[in-house]
Formats: structure tokens, sequence, C-alpha cells
């Protein structure tokens, strides 16, 4: 099974774990971009098969947003770190507007 | 080709030879007419339907494993068109249609078996979707019929009745023409059939480059060497990303893993395709009396082609919920699918910005139902250099026009919750 190691809680089964998708997406700023900007966030997938920067939120640990790396053709994960440490001062991760 | 009949079967038995081979093992030639990446029961077919409707012959299929490797020889075969949303509704029927006679067409016996599939609903909110579902067929030809609970229980008497069922059985839709097919058949037939008609049907060769340039695609590079071709088409499910990606295309596509189980052979008893109401969860039995099912994909993108752990445990609850009486029998097998999820959960078969390339993908969890239909229609778009009026619903461009419209259950733009 898929085992992800919370940098909080230690290693845990991917089902404490809630999937949150491709984390090099960006959300458009609100305003900019037309309707391509839009439609490429939306609908277009990079669905790599290999490795794939992802976000997982440990819902029945400590509630974190993680970023994974895991290869998606073997599952083994690289490197897992705190979403908002990963990200830094990027004003763009989920749910800032 | 060897024509198949009953007096065949009886002349043969009396010799002590082989069959023969059902298709050549073909080299790959310089050059085709026609070059299609993909040699699931979608390549096969619209290789077949290339040939046999257009006289367009000199085609290759070709497959980087052997034939059948992929979701064509892992699905849980089961083909309906009960679908609801305008579009969707006469293509699938269009192509429960094509089943219907493909075993003559094809002179290999697909083993269609229109055993009915009945969708059940929980509640009375279900049963209304159930009955405007149902009026929606029946504006479009298709029988249904709505089964009040009496009705179910008449003919499904082993499912949960009892007070204590978790999800009450409220009624259900059910279509008398649905059924299931033999999976293996369908490859092989429409490779024997299109291999008659002189389609090329190369297995262990793997794409690895489109040619293409601003005046379109002018071939492939393989395993196998450098192919050239007037037109291409990309039929490769769970690797339509990666395929198309080589002709410089960003699909609305993602892939995920989808697992089918099936127990050990037991007496007939589940006689029809039933669907869960509260769950994504399907059964039927196999001829060999195994009950076939299925659930949801695993919910994260992936192609390991390998389920996770607790899938298995999530379906084997939604058999007992719905079925009391499995709770003794073993799994024999289980195995998992690489399946190209899309935005709306409907599909593509539609030209694409480079010209002479075409792309048939995004099936999701209905591509086995579609394949005679998807051959024929990308086929004929190949042909005609123009989506068939059928298909006009499924181009890549939907969703920049603000198209939801084929997305059956209102789901929004999530892949995996298709
Ligand atoms: C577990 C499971 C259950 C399902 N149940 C149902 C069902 O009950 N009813 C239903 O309608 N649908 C069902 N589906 C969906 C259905 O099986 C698929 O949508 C359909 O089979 C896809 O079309 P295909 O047969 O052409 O795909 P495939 O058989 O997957 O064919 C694609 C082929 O492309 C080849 N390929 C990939 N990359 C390359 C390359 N670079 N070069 C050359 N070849 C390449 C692959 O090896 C593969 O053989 C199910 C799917 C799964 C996984
Ligand atoms: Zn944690």
């Amino acid at each position: 099974m898929l085992r992800i190691e919370c940098p909080l809680c230690g290693e845990r089964p991917y089902t404490e774990y809630r999937y949150g998708g491709d984390a090099d997406k960006r959300r458009p700023m609100h305003g900019a971009g037309g309707i391509e900007a839009w439609h490429d966030h939306l609908f277009l997938f990079d669905n790599p098969k290999g490795p794939h920067r992802e976000f997982w939120q440990h819902v029945q640990g400590c509630r974190q947003w993680l970023l994974v790396v895991r290869d998606t053709a073997t599952n083994i994960v690289a490197e897992v770190a705190l979403a908002r440490d990963a990200r830094g001062m990027d004003r763009q991760g989920p749910g800032e507007r | 080709m060897l024509r198949y009949s009953l007096s065949r079967l009886v002349r043969h038995a009396l010799t002590d030879r082989p069959w023969s081979r059902a298709w050549r093992e073909a080299k790959p030639r310089n050059r085709y007419d026609v070059v299609i990446i993909g040699g699931g029961g979608h390549g096969l077919a619209t290789a077949y339907y290339l040939a046999a409707n257009h006289g367009i012959r000199r085609v290759a299929v070709l497959e980087r494993s052997y034939l059948g490797a992929g979701n064509v020889g892992r699905n849980t075969t089961l083909v309906r068109s009960n679908y609801m949303m305008n579009g969707s509704t006469q293509f699938f029927e269009f192509s429960l249609k094509l089943w219907e006679g493909l075993s003559q067409e094809l002179n290999f016996n697909v083993m269609l078996s229109q055993r009915g599939q009945i969708v059940l609903a929980h509640s009375p909110a279900q049963m209304d979707g159930l009955a405007r579902r149902g009026n929606t067929m029946l504006l479009n030809g298709i029988e249904a019929e709505l089964l009040d609970r009496g009705q179910v229980q008449h003919l499904l008497p082993y499912l949960d009745y009892s007070p204590a069922a978790r999800f009450p059985i409220a009624g259900g839709l059910l279509q008398r023409r649905a059924g299931t097919v033999r999976h293996d058949a369908v490859a092989w037939g429409y490779a024997r059939a299109a291999d008659a008609l002189g389609v090329d049907i190369i297995e262990g060769c793997e794409v690895t480059a489109i040619m293409h340039d601003s005046s379109g695609a002018h071939g492939v590079e393989t395993s196998r060497g450098r192919i050239l071709a007037d037109r291409v088409a990309i039929s490769v499910a769970g690797h339509s990303s990666q395929v198309a990606a080589m002709a410089g295309l960003e699909l609305p596509i993602e892939s995920h893993l989808l697992q089918a189980f099936v127990t050990e052979p037991i007496k007939p008893f589940v006689d029809h395709v039933i669907s869960f109401g509260a769950e994504l969860f399907y059964i039927s039995q196999s001829d060999k009396g195994g009950l076939v099912f299925g659930g949801h994909i695993d919910g994260f993108n992936s192609f390991t082609q390998r389920g996770q752990f607790p899938k298995v445990e999530g379906v084997a609850q939604c058999a007992l919920a719905l079925i009391p009486g499995m709770s003794r029998l073993k799994l024999l097998r289980h195995w998992a699918g690489i399946q190209d999820m899309t935005p709306d959960g409907a599909p593509f078969i539609c030209r694409t910005p480079v010209r002479n390339l075409y792309f048939n993908g995004g099936w999701c969890y209905q591509g086995f139902k579609a394949t005679p239909a998807a051959g024929w229609c990308l086929a004929d778009t190949i042909a005609r250099d123009e989506e068939h009026p059928l298909v006009r619903c499924y181009g890549l461009g939907r969703f920049a026009q603000g198209g939801a419209s084929l997305d059956e259950y209102g789901h929004g733009h999530w892949t995996y919750r298709h």
C-alpha cells in the first residue's frame, strides 16, 4: 500500500490523507489572464508517467497540507515537505485569492 | 480468411491439425495510408472499419505489447446505452446496435449476452433521477423500464431487503438490451477481420515519436523503425497524454487506476448486470461462474497498473451491503487498468490541431461498450477528415466553449470524480 511519511506524524498509509492533485498547477489571479488561462488551469493536465509533485492533506493526523513527490509509474515517494514551507512566499498557493 | 461455422467445427474435430492462426504476424512496411497507434479494442475496430466501410486497406495497427494487453482485456465487459446527456445517449445506442450484429459481421463469436442491466435507486430522489434518465432514453427510441421495489425484488431476490439494509432499495431502471460481451473475443475478432481485409497488425512495436511539422503529421518512429503514414491516429487509452505529447499536445486527460475483481466460480446466481445506487459498484456473473465486479478508481493519478488494498476492502463492503450472501465467497483474482479520465467524464474522437493527426481517448469507465461505435466514427473521421456527426460533441475544444453538457453526474472538472 502507498505510504507517505508526514514530517510531523511519521509514516502513515495513504488512507489517512486526502489527495489534492498536481502541485505545479498555478491558479490564475482573479481578473488576470483571459479565458484561455482559466481553461488551461482547470482542464489541462500534465499527467506525467514519472515524478509528480502533488498535494496531500493529512486529514486524519495533523491536518497539514503536504507537498509530495511521487513517481506515478511506481508509487515510490521521493520527497515530502510541509506545503507551506515548500511553496514559501508563493502567493498563489491553494486557497489564496 | 478461414470462415468459422458449425460444419467447419465438426469437420475440424475429425482432424488432428491445430487451428490456423487467426491473423498474420505482420512486419512493418515503410509506408501506410493510415497508422493507428494502440492495438486495443478501439484501434483494432478503427482499422477494421477503415477497411470495411471506406476501402482504406493500407493500414497498420501498432501495439507496443501483445494484443489485448491493455484495457480491452482488463475491463468488466458491460455494455449498455442508458446515458442521459444529449450526444452520449445517441452515441452509445449506436454502439449497442453495432454490438447486436457484431458476431455475424466479424464471423467471430463475441458472446454478446443481453441479460439486462438494472440500476438501483435507494431513495425517492434517486427514483426521480432514474425516471428522468428512462424518459430521456424513451424519447430517443431506447427501451427502458422503471421498476418499483417489488419488481426489483422479483427479479433480484438475493439483494438485501431486510429492515437492516444499509441502503434500502427503492426501485430501479432496467435496460433489457444491456449486458456483457466477451472482451478478449472483441480484440481477436476485430484483429482477424481487419487482417483478412489487408490490415497489418504489428505487436511488440512501441511508438516513440510522431513525425510532424507545420504541415501536419507524416509518420511515426517506433521500436521497430520509422514508419511513414499519410494519416496517424492515436488510440492508446491510459497513455493518451504521453503519446499526444509526442506531437506537442497537452490534453484534458489524467490517468487513473481502476481495479476489477472476480470470485471463485459458483452456480448461476446473478442473472443480470446490477449497478448499486449508493456507491459506484456493479456486478455480473461470468459464463465460468465467477462474480465479476468493480467500483471506483483508486483516487490519485497512477500508471502502476497495481491497485491499492483499501479499494479492495471498499468494493467488498459494497458487495456485502448489496448481496449479503456473497460474504463467504473467496476472491479469485483482482487486477487493474490505466484509465484515461476527463474533466466531464466524456471522451474525445476528433481531429487535432496537428493536421492528419486524429485522437481517440478519454474513455474513463465506459470505453469497452463504446468499442464498435468509436472504431466506426474514428474511421469515418479519418477517411473524411471531418468528425462523424455522432461524435461532433466529443471534440477537444469543448471545455473552452463552455461545454459542461456531457457531464452525466454534474461532478465538475475533477477527473478523479468521474
Ligand atoms: C478494470 C476496468 C474495468 C472496466 N470496465 C468497463 C466496462 O464494464 N464497460 C466499459 O464500457 N468500459 C470499461 N472499462 C473501460 C474500457 O476497458 C476502456 O475504456 C477501453 O478498453 C479503452 O479502449 P481500448 O480497448 O482501445 O484500450 P486498450 O486496450 O488499453 O488499448 C490501448 C493500447 O495502446 C497501447 N499503447 C500505449 N502506448 C503505446 C505506444 N507508445 N505505442 C504503441 N502502443 C501503445 C497499449 O499497450 C494498449 O494495448 C474498464 C476499464 C478497466 C481498467
Ligand atoms: Zn501529519
